[in-house]
């Protein structure tokens, strides 16, 4: 079986790296962190793994735009084996500032733009603040091999820039349409909302995550990684106040599961 | 890095990016808030641009190019492209620009130029700025207010109203020609040496200023300027901490290093196995796990803090996350605390004393400084406290702590002659010139202007290429010994690697940010993000190149090379030539005299128990109690996936949590638990209780959590007013008799710590002391995750168990305050009873006996059960009437008493007896029960004492620092 191989990249002001690459050896695979000049140096180390990460952080301190630097040595320098990878079956997920970067290069949602379009934009929250919280997330979409049969997750975020904004209105009709939307955000009882702070950004849409055309490049705002073992759940203690403790894995976990398992499935 | 150079082809451009006018401008609804805040209604219709100002090859064409593939983001923006000759206004619109001063750190520079090199495009001297554009006829005199008082900070900014030109690219600085500067020492009388430290921001006195003149006499000649510099870096209080090694007289005893014969005495004495390094190195050490250990450092920023609290914040956490890099070989940091002191966030303003800013301009300030530095450095931010006092205003406190995890055998650093000196990281400016002379100064209405250049403005995204390049050169041992660049610069930093071997430094080779700084302003500079390192020569070309692989700059600028002396070189002449013994040793002890303060203290009136309802909520509602929600959570505080517990905790993730844990290692289930204690207030009352109690509740809170206090290891930071005052020293004196008292008792030992004595600002001719403060940082060890907890209720039908005793006295009570009193007395921590109390709730937690735990602080038992039920959403019956008590305390005294080592614990029925077993002969009763009633209910025997709503007590605890008026959305 084919043990699922994770390119972990990483650029200046990348600081969830460790925890990314963790999340998925957890489920089997092995990995590899390489900094974005080494991978400028050697573009075709990419096309040796199954799975490229672009994990949260502040890429260049996201001076100029959150993902901006990043996304534009990407699409200028790494176009042509990025979009190999993705047209011979390599999975794409994109955390937090990787999704960021995704999205500013064009990746996502991928409609018909080259690279270096955005058709969305991640901009500023609406309280035009950094907040640290757990959100609940409906899904929309399981047409994404991240997604499978996962429970919708209850995940933690961090951000300062997380609102979907669309290009026009015709695109994101197209979004719903042609199915790229992944994640929303979610009231208690699962619905879709767009009420602070259940909605903690203002996304368009509720809009917390999005995918491809192909399925198998995801990016969200929420960072899974930070939900992978019980412990992480911010009300582990209220279950596990006899003594018993958190449970083994939190809700993050079969992202990045499924990925590993698609890998071992389809590779 | 060389200064930038341009070319003749350059041209000058400006590129000003604003939002589309069909999306939200989220930035200017903001300011209108904040403008409105500070007094000032803004007309309708402000938009917000972000401008550039920049050097490029070619011409507008590629200006374009840039502004459209990288500036502006087609979703969201347009883009204007004009020069600086070109006037920006717009028709029938008013501007306001703010502009960082020449000089000041710009980090997005670095990556508009790397990012336009990816686009094929060559840029040079940058300069980002932001505008403001209002429509219509604006008061000019209301924009140059809100320039002033709202958007720009003096000292590091510039503001235009309605300029005419566009701003320039970063200016070249000339080059300035080298003259050797000597200081005339020789025959100087009393009154030139003290005039000569004044000039020069020196901070050396009298004694000190002779000791060096005696010492060049010997020299037979006058030291040069670098020198001088050099020796008052070194004996600066920030560094030496002449106070607390010094000789003090309090009382007919003479303390000779109050730091020695109290705080790392008990140390000494305790011998604790898991210390592995304390006081000598940039953090203490303790044992984890089988392979790392933890260790941890606070500091203090506090000058740069009240003159540009953004900088200052964020560089003195800046400065402490270096301080964990330069600890061993370097550790890497794991999770960050702040704790803070301000004035009143609602001050008047017309009680604003000239010269400050506004308590709440600062704590915004200070808040996102911490916020963008640790976050972007992806560091949890997971612990901390604020403190409010109006003695606070002129002079407010930022504590920044950090913890850090290294690999058991990078503990080690040693420095051998001939390993060569390297610099990594930022570059040197003139940033930050004079910080470690003038933190030991007193504050002044015209600080700000004299002292702008102590301010620094940080880069939290070098700090990170240098941790990544940093933590792989450890691995591959390419280094022998590194230490942070902070207070003093390379003069501090080369100065104590070499202490013992000697060091020769050519100053040409510093990296600079640019032309024109004089020879003593490269070496004591404070330029941010600068780690030093003694690397062995056949290692050189590996560190550099490893360094170069991830845009780090790096450079050799000299040799350790056992000499003995301090030695360096510009422009081919030597400036420098000093003896390390006499640098590090030739600091004459200083004598003081300590006297107790007199202290004028009286008991509140009685409370009417009618109005316990009314009080409980005003001390839920007063800012020391009330919620921190609003700072928490801008903070990411789960950023490398250990969290544990968090800093807010219960289904509505609105509880105090009292201390946070986290598992640092990926995992495995060891975690540590990282609280505080500070309670200034107390100490008007008795320094000495002030300490042990500091203490106690550190200690109270990790074990709240699941931390071992026979596995806890305390540091002490000390922001003490001006201790030239003998009353301000008596009051230093006292708390360290405690910090030994207490370390012994509870053999708690501490392994690091830091002070801060020269809090003192001057108001008109008054000189004003901040109270004396003292912060204890309590870092215990988790053994295993499952014996964490939190303090929310879980579920009704539980008992609630209060352990320790509660006394009368209200001394430094938040009851006490409210009613304009200070009390009498602050009740005595009883030092054989607590640390036996600490030991059995840790051991009911471990056994699982505990659902949950909350320890009683600020407010007493009143606050602690209210908390408890509003976070959890389990309302509790108490009855005061069974609440264990010494020497007759009554009602009030048992329901907000701030007694010290004291708990209170849910227990599911069943674990009672189990618990009683634990909990042996300490003082202990059940005290309530947890019910389905939304509510809390104090009795006391058969009377109601007072009933309040949980959704009453959560508002009160929410609104007062809800500073966005989100009241509680969670």
């Amino acid at each position: 079986m084919t043990t699922p191989s994770v390119l972990v990249l990483r650029a200046a002001g990348t600081n969830c790296e460790r925890e990314t690459a963790y999340a998925f050896e957890r489920f089997g695979a092995t990995s590899e962190t390489l900094h974005v000049n080494a991978l400028l140096a050697e573009p075709e180390r990419l096309l040796a793994h199954h799975v490229l990460a672009v994990p949260g952080g502040f890429s260049y301190g996201d001076d100029v735009g959150a993902g901006a630097v990043f996304a534009a040595e990407l699409g200028t320098r790494l176009a042509d084996p990025l979009l190999r990878f993705v047209d011979e079956g390599g999975l794409v997920l994109g955390i937090c500032n990787g999704f960021q970067v995704l999205v500013r290069l064009g990746l996502l949602p991928g409609l018909d733009a080259p690279l270096g379009r955005p058709e969305v934009s991640l901009t500023d929250n609406v309280s035009h603040k950094y907040e640290d919280r757990w959100v609940k997330l409906a899904i929309a979409s399981r047409s994404c091999v991240f997604v499978g049969d996962m429970e919708p997750p209850e995940l933690p975020l961090a951000h300062a820039e997380g609102r979907i904004v669309c290009r026009d209105e015709a695109l994101l009709a197209r979004l719903r349409d042609e199915d790229r939307i992944v994640f929303r955000y979610a009231d208690g009882s699962g619905r879709p909302t767009d009420a602070y702070p259940a909605n903690p950004n203002g996304s368009v849409d509720a809009i917390a995550g999005l995918t491809d055309r192909t399925g198998r490049v995801l990016g969200l705002m929420p960072h899974p990684e930070r939900a992978l073992f019980g412990f992480h759940h911010p009300d582990w203690t209220r279950a596990g106040y006899d003594g018993s403790g958190p449970p083994d894995l939190g809700p993050g976990a079969p992202l990045f599961l499924n990925a590993c398992d698609w890998v071992r499935r389809e590779r | 890095m060389t200064p930038t150079t341009e070319t003749a082809a350059d041209r000058a451009f400006c590129i000003e990016v604003g939002i589309r006018p069909d999306r939200r401008d989220v930035l200017a609804a903001r300011l209108v808030e904040t403008a409105r805040e500070a007094g000032l209604a803004l007309p309708d219709g402000l938009s917000t641009r972000r401008g550039y100002s920049l050097r490029i090859a070619g011409g507008e064409a590629e200006a374009r190019r840039l502004a459209d593939a990288l500036l502006a983001d087609p979703v969201l923006h347009t883009a204007r492209v004009s020069t600086p000759e070109e006037s920006p206004a717009e028709p029938d619109t008013h501007r306001v620009e703010v502009a960082r001063r020449a000089g000041v750190m710009d980090p997005t520079a670095q990556s508009v130029v790397r990012a336009a090199a990816a686009l094929g495009l060559r840029v040079s001297d940058v300069r980002s700025w932001q505008a403001y554009v209002f429509p219509g006829s604006a008061d000019v005199a209301l924009l140059e207010r809100l320039g002033k008082e709202v958007l720009a900070n003096d000292i590091v900014e510039d503001v235009r109203v309605d300029p005419t030109t566009g701003i320039p690219p970063a200016p070249h600085l000339g080059d300035k020609a080298f003259e050797l500067v000597h200081v005339p020492l020789e025959g100087a009388d009393d009154a030139r040496l003290v005039q000569l430290s004044r000039d020069g921001c020196l901070a050396l006195d009298l004694v000190e200023m002779k000791a060096v003149q005696a010492h060049f006499a010997r020299e037979k000649r006058d030291p040069t300027d670098i020198e001088l510099e050099t020796i008052a870096q070194t004996w600066s209080e920030h560094c030496k901490h002449k106070t607390l090694t010094g000789l003090v007289e309090y009382e007919g005893k003479v303390w000779d290093n109050l730091l020695k014969s109290t705080i790392a005495r008990a140390t000494n004495e305790l011998d604790r196995d898991f210390c592995i390094s304390v006081f000598v190195d940039n953090a203490g050490v303790v044992a984890f796990d089988d392979e790392h250990h933890l260790t941890m450092k606070v500091e203090t920023h506090n000058h740069p803090s009240a003159l540009e609290p953004y900088g200052g914040a964020g560089t003195g956490l800046g400065g402490v996350l270096r301080d964990t890099m330069g600890t061993g070989l370097g550790a890497r940091p794991v999770a960050s605390t702040d704790v803070f002191c301000f004035g009143p966030h609602d001050l008047p303003m017309e009680d604003l004393p000239k010269g400050c800013l506004h308590p709440l301009r600062v704590m915004k300030g200070v808040v996102s400084g911490v916020r963008d530095y640790g976050n972007r450095m992806g560091i949890p931010t997971v612990n901390g406290a604020v403190c409010f006092d109006e003695r606070y205003v002129g002079n407010p406190l930022v504590y920044c702590g950090s913890v850090g995890i290294i690999p058991k055998d990078k503990v080690h650093k040693e420095v051998r002659a001939g390993d060569r000196i390297v610099v990594c990281g930022g570059a040197t400016g003139r940033d930050g010139i004079h910080g470690a002379t003038f933190s030991s100064l007193e504050l002044h209405d015209e600080s700000e202007s004299v002292s702008s250049g102590a301010v620094q403005i940080g880069n939290a995204i070098e700090e990170k290429r240098v941790l990544d390049v940093q933590l792989q050169a450890r691995d591959r041992g390419l280094y022998r010994a590194v230490t942070d660049c902070g207070a003093g610069g390379l003069s501090s930093a080369v100065g104590e690697m070499g202490e013992q071997c000697g060091a020769h430094v050519v100053l040409d080779d510093v990296p600079l940010k640019y032309h024109g700084l004089t020879y003593p302003e490269i070496w004591i500079s404070e330029a941010q993000e600068r780690m030093v390192f003694a690397v062995p020569p056949e290692h050189v070309d590996e560190m550099l190149a490893l360094c170069a692989s991830e845009d780090v700059d790096a450079r050799v600028i000299g040799t350790f090379d056992g000499t003995g002396r301090l030695t360096a070189d510009f422009h081919g002449t030597p400036v420098m030539d000093l003896e390390m013994a006499f640098l590090h040793d030739g600091l004459p002890r200083q004598k003081r005299k300590a006297t107790r303060r007199a202290r004028d203290l009286s008991d509140p009136p009685a409370l009417p128990i009618a109005a316990a309802g009314d009080m409980l909520l005003e001390v839920l509602a007063a800012p020391n109690v009330a919620s921190k929600a609003w700072i928490i959570r801008q903070y990411d505080h789960e950023v490398q996936a250990g969290s544990v517990v968090k800093p807010l905790v219960g289904p509505r993730r609105n509880g105090p949590g009292d201390a946070a844990v986290v598992a640092p290692v990926l995992g495995s289930s060891r975690a540590f638990a990282v609280g505080c204690g500070l309670n200034p207030v107390l100490g008007d009352v008795d320094p000495y209780q002030m300490a042990l109690h500091a203490i106690d509740e550190a200690l109270r809170n990790v074990v709240c959590v699941g931390g071992d206090p026979d596995r806890t290891s305390l540091l002490d930071n000390f922001s003490w007013g001006n201790c030239e005052k003998p009353e301000n020293l008596g009051d230093l004196v006292e708390a360290c008799r405690a910090c030994y008292d207490g370390a012994m008792a509870y053999r708690t030992p501490f392994i690091s710590g830091k002070d801060s004595l020269n809090n003192d600002y001057r108001v008109g001719d008054e000189s004003r002391s901040i109270p004396p403060t003292l912060l204890i940082s309590a870092l215990a060890i988790v053994p295993e995750i499952g014996c964490a907890a939190t303090m929310d209720l879980k579920a009704p039908g539980h008992e609630l168990v209060l352990v320790g005793l509660t006394g009368p006295e209200l001394g430094g009570s938040h009851l006490a305050r409210l009613q304009g009193a200070t009390g009498a007395a602050v009740p005595p921590v009883d030092l054989e009873l607590a640390p036996r109390i600490l030991d059995a709730v840790h051991e009911a937690l471990r056994a699982g006996l505990v659902a949950s735990c909350h320890d009683l602080s600020e407010g007493g038992l009143g606050v602690a059960a209210a908390e408890m039920a509003f976070a959890g959403d389990v309302g509790a019956d108490l009855d005061l009437g069974a609440v264990p008590t010494r020497d007759d305390a009554d009602v009030v005294a048992r329901l907000f008493g701030e007694s010290p080592s004291r708990l209170l614990l849910e227990v599911v029925p069943d674990k009672l007896p189990s618990l009683r077993d634990v909990l042996g002969d300490l003082p202990h009763a059940v005290v309530g029960r947890t019910v389905e009633a939304p509510r809390l209910r104090v009795t006391d025997g058969a009377d109601v004492v007072l009933e309040q709503p949980l959704d009453a007590m959560r508002a009160a605890h929410l609104r007062t620092l809800d500073l966005d008026g989100e009241h509680g959305a969670s």
